[in-house]
């Protein structure tokens, strides 16, 4: 038998010591509990989407604080860095780069433009880096690729624009013209192509009158006014957002354009504390998920009346959507990492094993429980409303609310949205569960 | 059809009355100053953002509904006599005889760091006033209904701007000074004429002209981030088309640009976003220095 000498003892723990890591695969390689979790977040901090971008921000910002003062995740305290994604795709990818190469953080929080989305998503594979897809709709990016290290924390184009449609069909069943007016942009075009395809499938002929796409930043909606009145459609879609929703609001009651059509307005849900009670009582409208701070089933929850106060206290002005997309995009990620953890023996996790067990994930956020589906893609419910006029707040509730179930309104993992819409049939609209009256 | 086509003018005219409001401060800079002046669609801006301020201030003051028509005006002025002379004087004046780039540059970083100011001061969330156009009511054209203050009040005052414009610069002693200096600086100095003078006043008019479009516009849009940019770019489009330093001719081309626009709406949306610039390309082609601009002898 050889004699083990102290030279070959000592070759021998240095091999293996070097060696390990490339034997045994990354996955099973626990990471050191960093000193702090590095969080990158791009969203909209200029241009006309800020007025999304920035809600985002404060809520990351207060959610952040908060998980902090609680210990953070694991016990390890949350940073974060923000940047602009306005500039666009180019430069949002040089600083997701940065921040992973340079500042080292560990996880991404991106994007609200959909284009960023679909350009952040192969770039966070290359770079192994752990991303959350925390705003952007796009139906495209699971259904088109798969992707290891990003899952989405909320729902897509699909559920966001079927459901109003399903809403619309049962609340106004003898609807026969339809207009729309949506903002001439990728999310513009496409919402109206899952309209027009959906529409075709559980409402057919439907005569569509007018189909207006003012160009992006559009500051005056006279002229298409002038048309809508001319044309009396019995429905008017529009899935305009921002302050060319507002303005389109405004110049549309001023001209009482809303006493000759029923709107359609699925994303009004974030102006109607800006545009008050000029906006009408019956539009439908919509928050892109089951986000409202008066939630039929959970404003009386303490984790969502917490977060308004705070929120209201710290910025004075009550939660849109995309705080309530932030919060479930933090949300995940701190189940996630417990989950993780809790699996692998209390030690921290590595990006792989985070990713990992985010699929399948089931986490408890501000208006419900949230499932990460195998693809990646989040499920939420879609919550579609009229708008009624109530006494307690100076801009309109939210009345007659029916919460479309996700199995309702989302394909199925593997088939695309575009097409799936189109086998949706007339009984679609008979499923949609019991409306919710509003409630003080 | 013949109604479509009445309703597609009316809605034409209120749109070119705007755009002619930004336009012609802009066109006017140029025309004396030969300075492409970015920053122009800050103004827009700006003078929006302080308009709808005013008019939120004076809704809660007891002459709450007189008061909305006079604060837009005197938003334009507060804007425009601040800011107007203050860039001239610091920035602008040391540039004059700088190459067209820097000049270029320069009013785009003033535009920015503006962009940054607005931020700052009211946020990101749409800001909207609509008091003024509450005042004057609505007006029913058949069975449509528009706003007075669409329908006449813009228009009006378009008008009104383009014919005080050529009655000052053609009638009045100060008027025919910047024009003066417009055609021949070196000429007007010798003569005793103080350029710098018609240069800061020129640009501090222009500046109440650009926030005057944008108070005007106010209660009608909703301000957000990023409504100066908008504004610019189809301004250029205006003063390009009729010839850098044209008044008259912005007006032509403000009128075409917001009737092409609505005719399209009505009968070929799809060409709504395009229509301007279809028509900047089309007088272009035709007349390479715009629809009133001359051929410019370049002096060594």
């Amino acid at each position: 038998m050889p004699k083990l000498t102290r030279r070959a003892a000592l070759q021998t723990a240095v091999a293996s010591t070097v060696a390990l890591p490339t034997l045994l695969p990354r996955e099973a390689i626990g990471q050191q509990r960093p000193s702090e979790l590095k969080i990158g977040i791009s969203t909209f901090l200029s241009g006309p989407a800020s007025v999304f971008g920035v809600p985002g921000r404060n809520a990351a910002d207060l959610l952040i604080d908060q998980f902090n003062r609680a210990g953070g995740i694991g016990g390890v305290p949350i940073r974060s860095i923000v940047i602009d994604e306005a500039p666009g795709v180019d430069f949002l990818l040089g600083e997701c780069r940065r921040l992973v190469q340079n500042e080292g953080v560990d996880v991404m929080l991106a994007s609200i433009s959909s284009g960023s989305c679909l350009a952040v998503a192969p770039l966070a594979e290359q770079l192994r880096m752990p991303t959350i897809l925390w705003d952007c709709g796009t139906q495209r990016i699971f259904e088109e690729a798969s992707y290891r290290y990003c899952v989405r924390t909320q729902a897509n184009a699909v559920p966001e624009i079927v459901a109003p449609l399903l809403y619309v069909a049962k609340v106004k069943p003898d609807f026969r013209t339809l207009a729309v007016l949506n903002q001439d942009y990728a999310w513009g075009r496409d919402s109206w192509a899952i309209w027009k395809a959906a529409m075709d499938a559980v409402k057919p002929g439907v005569r569509v009158v007018a189909e207006l796409f003012p160009r992006f930043g559009a500051t005056d909606f006279s002229t298409e006014i002038t048309r809508l009145l001319a044309l009396r459609p019995d429905v008017i879609f529009s899935t305009s957002w921002g302050g060319e929703l507002d303005t389109f609001i405004r110049q549309a009651a001023e001209r009482r354009l809303f006493e000759r059509s029923t709107f359609v307005l699925p994303l009004a849900e974030s102006s109607l504390e800006r545009v008050g009670k000029t906006l009408p009582e019956g539009v439908i409208v919509g928050g892109r998920g089951d986000h409202w701070f008066l939630h039929p089933t959970a404003k009386d929850t303490q984790i969502l009346k917490d977060f308004t106060a705070a929120y209201r206290q710290r910025f004075n002005l009550y939660p849109i959507y995309p705080t309530f997309h932030m919060a479930q995009a933090l949300y995940g990620l701190k189940a996630g990492y417990e989950k993780a953890m809790a699996a692998n023996g209390g030690a921290w996790p590595s990006r792989e094993q985070l990713m990992d067990t985010m699929r399948g994930l089931q986490f408890a956020h501000l208006t419900g429980t949230m499932t990460i589906r195998e693809d990646g893609q989040g499920l939420e419910p879609m919550l579609i409303g009229m708008t009624k006029h109530v006494n307690e707040y100076p801009f309109p509730v939210i009345d007659r609310m029916v919460m479309f179930p996700p199995e309702l309104t989302m394909n199925p993992v593997g088939t695309k949205g575009l097409d799936w819409v189109r086998l949706l049939t007339p009984a679609s609209v008979q499923r949609a569960p019991a409306e919710i009256p509003y409630r003080a | 059809m013949t109604l479509l086509l009445f309703l597609a003018i009316l809605d034409g005219l209120a749109y070119a009355a705007q755009v002619f409001m930004v336009a012609v401060g802009l066109t006017l800079i140029f025309g004396v100053l030969r300075i492409l002046n970015v920053a122009h669609g800050s103004f827009f801006a700006i003078g929006g953002y302080v308009a709808a301020t005013l008019g939120t201030w004076a809704a809660t003051t007891a002459l709450a509904p007189a008061l909305a028509l006079p604060a837009l005006l005197l938003a334009a002025v507060l804007v425009g006599g601040v800011l107007g002379p203050v860039i001239e004087r610091l920035i602008l004046s040391r540039i004059y005889v700088k190459e067209h780039v820097l000049q270029l540059l320069v009013t785009f970083a003033l535009f920015m760091i503006l962009e940054d100011i607005q931020k700052l001061t009211w946020g990101v969330q749409p800001i909207f006033q609509d008091a003024p156009v509450r005042v004057l009511g609505q007006v029913e054209v058949g069975d449509i209904i528009y706003t007075a203050y669409q329908l006449y009040l813009l228009p009006g005052v378009a008008l009104a701007t383009l014919l005080g414009l050529m009655w000052f610069l053609r009638r009045t002693l100060t008027g025919r000074v910047i024009v003066a200096v417009t055609e021949d600086r070196e000429a007007a100095t010798a003569m005793g004429i103080d350029a710098n003078r018609v240069y800061l006043l020129t640009f501090t008019f222009g500046t109440v002209l650009a926030a005057l479009g944008g108070a005007l516009a106010s209660p009608t849009t909703s301000l957000v981030p990023g409504v100066g940019v908008n504004m610019i770019v189809l301004s250029f489009a205006v003063v390009a088309t009729a010839g850098l330093g044209q008044i008259e001719g912005a007006m032509l081309t403000a009128l075409l640009i917001g009737l092409g626009r609505s005719v399209a709406v009505y009968f070929a949306p799809e060409f709504e976003v395009v229509i301007p610039y279809l028509i900047m390309v089309a007088v272009l082609l035709v007349r390479p220095h715009g629809l009133f601009g001359r051929p410019e002898l370049r002096r060594v």
